[in-house]
């Protein structure tokens, strides 16, 4: 029943609109340029690893490994701090805002059995994207620790790996946020704006006086954002490199998630806007739920950086898991997450496609 | 519905709440003629004609579009019919001519957009976009859009509405086109001129009610108070009429009107008048146009309280 012929020209003439209105090819063009320089040059700050201090109260073997670990990652430097120190007051008379406290009993606590939990306490600007790398980096190489200490694994053996092994930089995180929220975004605004004009200007009326069926209309528009998607990641993808030297695997593994998520998105937009009664409450409604998902899901700033509560949050947010996705195939190379990643994502997208065709009414009752 | 009826509706009717938009009409549109629903502003001209469409769906009564349910086999009838919405809008960078060849596109018509662009005087504008054409030019382009598939039938909705005499007269000339194809054409409007001149049937329509219908000679003959005469002169003279002949005589600000139920009385009234020896000029005759009658009609029902949209 669908007819490729209807949606191709639905497409012709909606990609002429688009780009004739010229609003879109900024989004799509200029603005993810913008967005890599902007966040890189705030953020990338002149280059070189961000210093932390560390306070060592332990001085047993375990400690020792876990500072080495640390130190292994070039993205953070690590600067002793003497034990007879007040850690706190030394970090603010040193203008510092990133600390690690390992606590006395460390080794020891993690060597016993059963093991005694160990508290490591980080100092941090929660508002500062650093803190984020070095949170990141902490819980990661904790974490590493934690399985080793569970597989009963010998603690000397520990041998760094997974992040603790390479060196990430800020802007290399930013690149599948920043495509995430390209993902996001674009298709969002647009279908909130499209479907609600639309509505009201009943040229959805006049579109089911044509054969066109609603979710050929669907389609056109996802094929098309599709595509945006394509070019503002391959935009994205060369400024990040060409300007910040931005590190990351490319494979063949990203497109599943350039395909998923301009499907997810232009049916929420689409949900969104024919819903709502004006395209001034779509548009309200659309940003409620754009601009916190935006901020929440890692976009500028990795997820691990937020609070725990804020964290939970995120999980149930769909761009979480495009930019996770994204982040396990260009950062970690690790496909089997991102399997999982995809795998939420064309569940929530099956669901947003479902609800956006049916709910989308051409006609009135 | 006989053979040669394209559109039949029986006691239709559609609530929005309380209010009845739609308060059990009936009409036959025949097949190749060109229909008009006249009435004013909320008298539920568009949600019949979308109701006829299969746009909207009905509360009740029974209607059928060349053979069809329109609601429940919209997609087959809409091969088969141009539809121009009220306030007709599209996308905002097509031109015509592109929007010409996407209708087809979607309904797999071979069709020349320019010749379908001249048909409806558009062909000037045929690269202009959407969003740069005047009032005029996106209804003619509506109209354009609407002839895509070559319909039997044409659903106007106030194509008129808001453009200057001249696009207007344009319209008119394409509408008369649509006829003389043989397409039957549903045409709405407030202008009574635009129903006299294109209509073959007219139906008035006020609260969702239809409260006169037929060819605008009918209805003129059926409620126009008919021929008068008038003369200026003094309410002596009225009185002298009305004493010495058997007609209906009415007096008002120097002018002394004389109904004229046949031609004779014309001649009985006026040798009354010279009989009288009384001073008399500016003979005049008149009949009420369908304007009158409209604006009469629709003015009773609302002195009379039916304004209230139709209470049940
Ligand atoms: N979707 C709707 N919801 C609620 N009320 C409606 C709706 N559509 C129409 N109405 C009401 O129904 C009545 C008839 O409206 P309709 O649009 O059919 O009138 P119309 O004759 O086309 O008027 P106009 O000449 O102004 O276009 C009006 O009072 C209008 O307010
Ligand atoms: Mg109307």
């Amino acid at each position: 029943m669908l007819s490729i012929r209807r949606t191709l020209a639905d497409l012709s003439v909606f990609g002429k609109g688009y780009v004739r209105s010229r609003e879109g090819l900024f989004f799509t063009l200029v603005f993810p340029i913008i967005l890599i320089v902007l966040f890189g040059a705030i953020f990338s700050g002149g280059g070189g690893a961000t210093t932390v201090y560390v306070q060592n109260l332990d001085n047993g073997p375990v400690s020792t490994q876990f500072i080495a670990a640390l130190n292994s990652t070039t993205a953070i430097t690590l600067v002793p701090v003497p034990a007879s120190d007040n850690f706190s007051q030394y970090l603010s008379s040193h203008s510092a805002s990133e600390g690690i406290l390992i606590p006395a009993g460390f080794s020891v606590d993690y060597s016993s059995d059963p093991p005694v939990p160990v508290n490591v306490t980080l100092y941090g600007n929660p508002a500062s994207s650093t803190s984020g790398i070095v949170e990141g980096i902490t819980a990661s190489v904790l974490n590493s620790f934690n399985l080793h200490r569970a597989n009963g694994t010998a603690v000397l053996s520990f041998q760094a790996q997974s992040i603790a092994s390479k060196s990430y930089k800020y802007i290399d995180f930013l690149v599948p946020g920043l495509i995430g929220f390209a993902v996001l975004t674009s298709p969002m605004f647009a279908l909130v704006n499209v479907s609600s004009t639309y509505k009201r200007d009943k040229i959805f009326k006049a579109l089911s006086l044509t054969p066109l069926t609603k979710t050929e209309w669907l389609l056109s528009k996802i094929l098309w954002y599709v595509f945006m998607t394509l070019i503002s990641f391959v935009l994205m993808v060369v400024a990040g490199v060409a300007l910040f030297g931005a590190q990351f695997t490319l494979s063949l593994g990203v497109l599943p998630f350039l395909l998923v998520g301009p499907l997810m998105f232009v049916s929420l937009g689409m949900l969104v806007g024919t819903a709502s009664n004006s395209p001034e409450s779509a548009a309200v409604v659309g940003n409620l739920v754009t601009f916190p998902m935006m901020f929440l899901s890692g976009t500028f700033f990795p997820v691990q950086s937020m609070p725990a509560y804020l964290q939970s949050i995120a999980r149930v947010l769909p761009l979480y898991y495009v930019i996770q996705g994204l982040t396990n195939v260009m950062i970690y190379t690790n496909l089997g997450s991102a399997l999982f990643d995809l795998a939420v994502m064309l569940v929530v997208s099956a669901v947003f496609f479902g609800l956006a065709v049916r709910f989308f009414e051409w006609r009135e009752r | 519905m006989s053979d040669s009826s394209a559109i039949s509706v029986d006691s239709l009717a559609k609530s929005y709440g309380s209010l009845h938009a739609v308060d059990g009409i009936s009409f036959n549109v025949q097949k190749g003629e060109v229909f008009s629903l006249l009435g004013p502003n909320g008298a539920g001209k568009t949600t019949t004609i979308e109701i006829l469409e299969g746009l909207r769906n009905k509360d009740g009564g029974k209607v059928s579009v060349l053979g069809l349910d329109p609601w429940s086999n919209g997609y087959e009838l809409h091969k088969r019919i141009g539809v121009i919405p009220q306030g007709f809008k599209f996308f905002d960078y097509p031109t015509p001519r592109e929007a010409v060849e996407y209708y087809a596109a979607l309904f797999g018509a071979k069709v020349d957009a320019d010749e379908i662009l001249k048909d409806v005087l558009l062909d000037e504008a045929a690269s202009t976009y959407f969003l740069h054409l005047s009032g005029g030019q996106r209804q003619k382009m509506g109209m354009a859009l609407s002839l895509v598939n070559d319909p039997e039938l044409v659903f106007l909705d106030e194509p008129t509405t808001g453009l200057d005499p001249q696009a207007r007269r344009a319209v008119w000339d394409v509408i008369r086109g649509l006829k003389k194809e043989g397409r039957g054409v549903l045409l709405t409007t407030h202008y009574l001129e635009e129903a006299e001149e294109l209509a073959d049937t007219v139906a008035i329509m006020n609260h969702g009610k239809i409260i006169a219908s037929g060819t605008p000679e009918e209805i003129i003959a059926k409620y126009g108070s008919g021929e008068r005469m008038s003369v200026r002169g003094s309410s002596a003279l009225a009185g002298y009429v009305r004493a010495n002949t058997k007609l209906k005589v009415d007096y008002e600000s120097g002018r002394v009107t004389v109904l004229l139920a046949r031609k004779e009385d014309a001649l009985a009234a006026l040798e009354a008048i010279s009989q009288s020896g009384m001073e008399w000029s500016e003979l005049t005759t008149m009949r009420d146009s369908l304007e009158d009658i409209f604006v009469r009609m629709v003015g009773e029902e609302s002195e009379n309280g039916i304004s209230t949209g139709g209470k049940a």
